[in-house]
């Protein structure tokens, strides 16, 4: 068990998810303030790709970006002097489907753009190209503990770096037949300014790792969102940030491993 | 930075498995690239395939990590002792305290590309047998080496295309700083699969020979598989004069294309100057440069451009590329190893494939390997997306003979 220093105050989120599209309206339902009434994830359209790129990004980066842009909106933030981290469980599922659809078949050509969609980091490719940012910019995956893996490097590189950090945690649900052996329920994704010098705001603090059991949402069917899509694992920690109450979390990450944060409001 | 030990590597590529083979490839200017026969592929290009990857065996227990990358991985770790040395660390230091920090672009995707050539005629399905999560998901290589070496502690995958296992370094390097490990496994494993071959392709990006970088004819890249690893540790306050350290590395975005550098190179330029500062070093203390060096056109305009402009045209450089193929995401982590035998041994690598140098870039290029004494190298990653990260290694004293 360790205990380090590890923390920043979050400036500002962005969160996309089944019947919410922004923070107010997650943050309203994480209150209790607003009823939840659960609907499919509406993916938006980034804005601030320019017309030729937005046409060639999938659902996948559209949903981190926005996600992404929305903290940054809220915050006020200079987009092109951020350092970036993105986290996410897979890749652009749509975009693998085809590519592997075609080598499986008889004409094996591929398009050019499906091939530089297909890596990891498109998300983080476009997000440079839409806002300038030369800063490093890195995406981390754990499979189901995507999440904290994300929440550890942002952290870790903003004590760093000393300047502030955008996590971006993202997954999508891939098509059939993939998603017959991977299933993620629906689109989410939450971002998170992390500024390790600022005073003001809730202070998001590493605690460390630990084999406790990880806390789950009351609420049955926001659990099943929780449990059922990776970028989700942060809800308990959302929900906290929603109720701007101090408090500690047990964080799913690795299968013989959870993260503890807590939350100073 | 506070360099760290790097205690153990190991490397496999085309051109040898462990690093006796590949010290006495790179000291001969060996070529490990063949013409194009991995699987159904037809593509009229060159490839750096590792042989006898078919019969590397994975343990009952971890049977379900099994595919081309993971059976690469295990053939990785068993070279040089590593795995017992990682085994030993984590023994050591207790499993909490040991993190997996592995790069790979494409994982086991190879085994989705072949699954998709065996669907149910009626239902689409993929066959009963594929199994996501310990081959083609972008985690697969770093759970399944915690279970390998039994660490326990942080792990996670950075797939950012070519620079994906330099990454991993500087994550770790975070990481201890942070006080949350004592013990690192680091490195990468890519194999080769259709996605990059025919994907690269329909960018007009692979040579129809050889890859010749820095050559003024080169045509693109030769595509390669490899594992490397390195395990870290805190250096101690008198390492021995021999101790190959990591004393920085620097990260950068071009903010600029998916597939094409910055012309200028701009990007590369800001991680190699970040790496220098972190180590606290100028440019004229680099006695060598591995580059990033694909070998397309572009990709070595802009490295020699900012590489020129930050050392100037005197500090020695070479790309091997030429000898093992791109290795994706595995490069940087290879390409690190390549730098650690280069400071044990006093080698610069030559660049098998590079018949004459691009008059148009004014950098020291080294075509044949020979013998220098150095004490800090460099080397560079650069990926899609506009992705880049410089490593600086160095001997903890005085410079190999």
């Amino acid at each position: 068990m360790s205990t380090n220093g590890l923390s920043a105050s979050v400036r500002s989120l962005g969160v996309i998810g089944p019947g919410f599209g922004s923070w107010p309206e997650a943050r309203a339902v994480l209150a209790g303030d607003t009823p939840w009434v659960p609907a499919p994830t509406r993916v938006p359209n980034p804005d601030m790709l320019p017309p030729a790129e937005r046409r060639r990004v999938g659902a996948v980066v559209k949903l981190a970006l926005c996600a992404g842009a929305e903290a940054v909106h809220a915050a006020g933030a200079d987009a092109s002097q951020l350092a970036t981290v993105f986290a996410s469980a897979g890749g652009d599922g749509a975009n693998c489907h085809a590519i592997c659809e075609a080598l499986a078949g008889d004409d094996r050509r591929i398009s050019p753009t499906r091939f530089h969609n297909s890596v990891n980091n498109a998300a983080a490719g476009y997000w440079g190209i839409a806002t300038g940012a030369m800063a490093t910019s890195t995406i981390v995956s754990a499979y189901d503990g995507s999440l904290a893996a994300g929440l550890i490097e942002a952290l870790a590189l903003a004590h760093a770096l000393e300047s502030p950090v955008l996590l971006v945690v993202y997954d999508h649900p891939y098509p059939e037949p993939l998603a017959a052996a991977r299933r993620v329920s629906d689109a989410f994704a939450m971002a998170l300014l992390l500024d390790p010098a600022a005073n003001a705001g809730p202070r998001v603090q590493l605690g460390g790792f630990c084999d406790a059991a990880a806390d789950l949402m009351a609420d049955p069917a926001m659990e099943a969102v929780r449990s059922s899509i990776p970028a989700a694992r942060g809800l308990p920690l959302l929900e906290l940030l929603a109720r701007d109450r101090s408090g500690t979390v047990v964080l799913d990450y690795l299968d013989d491993l959870r993260l503890d944060v807590s939350l100073s409001a | 930075m506070k360099p760290l030990l790097i205690s153990r590597y190991t490397a496999s590529s085309c051109i040898g498995n462990g690093v006796d083979a590949t010290r006495a490839a790179l000291a001969d200017g060996r070529s490990g690239l063949r013409h194009c026969d991995f699987e159904t592929v037809e593509l009229d290009t060159w490839i750096g395939r590792i042989k006898a990857l078919d019969d590397v065996m994975l343990s009952p227990a971890l049977a379900e990590y099994d595919c081309r990358n993971n059976r690469l991985a295990l053939l990785g770790l068993s070279q040089d002792g590593f795995i017992d040395a990682a085994i030993d660390a984590v023994r050591r230091y207790g499993a909490k305290r040991v993190a997996v920090l592995l790069g790979t672009s494409t994982s086991g995707i190879l085994d989705t590309e072949l699954a998709y050539r065996r669907r149910n005629p009626v239902s689409g399905a993929l066959p009963p047998e594929f199994h996501y999560r310990g081959s083609h998901n972008v985690f697969s290589v770093a759970e399944f080496v915690r279970h390998a070496v039994g660490a326990g502690g942080p792990a996670w995958v950075i797939s950012t295309a070519c620079s994906s296992s330099a990454k991993v370094f500087a994550s770790a390097a975070r990481l201890f700083d942070a006080g949350l490990i004592d013990a690192a496994v680091v490195g990468g494993v890519d194999s080769l699969c259709l996605t990059t071959l025919y994907g690269f392709n329909s960018l007009e990006l692979v040579s129809p020979e050889p890859c010749r970088p820095f050559d003024p004819d080169r045509a693109g890249i030769s595509i390669g598989e490899a594992a490397a690893f390195a395990l870290l540790e805190r250096a101690p306050a008198h390492p021995p004069a021999e101790a190959i350290l990591l004393s920085g590395y620097g990260e950068s975005s071009d903010a600029h294309h998916m597939s094409s550098p910055h012309p200028e190179g701009l990007g590369a330029r800001l991680a190699m100057e970040q790496a220098l500062t972190r180590a606290g070093l100028g440019p004229a203390d680099i006695d060598y440069i591995n580059l990033h060096g694909t070998g397309t056109p572009s990709n070595d305009d802009a490295e020699g451009a900012a590489v020129s402009r930050l050392f100037g045209s005197a500090t020695p450089a070479s790309s091997t590329k030429g000898a093992t193929g791109h290795t994706l995401g595995a490069a940087g982590g290879l390409e690190a190893v390549f730098c650690a035998l280069a400071l044990s041994e006093g080698l610069i690598p030559g660049s098998p494939g590079t018949r004459s140098l691009d008059p148009g870039i004014d950098i020291a290029y080294r075509q044949a390997p020979q013998r220098a004494a150095l004490r800090h190298v460099l080397s560079n990653s650069l990926g899609f997306g506009g992705t880049n990260c410089s490593l600086v290694l160095s001997r903890a004293e005085g410079r190999a003979r």
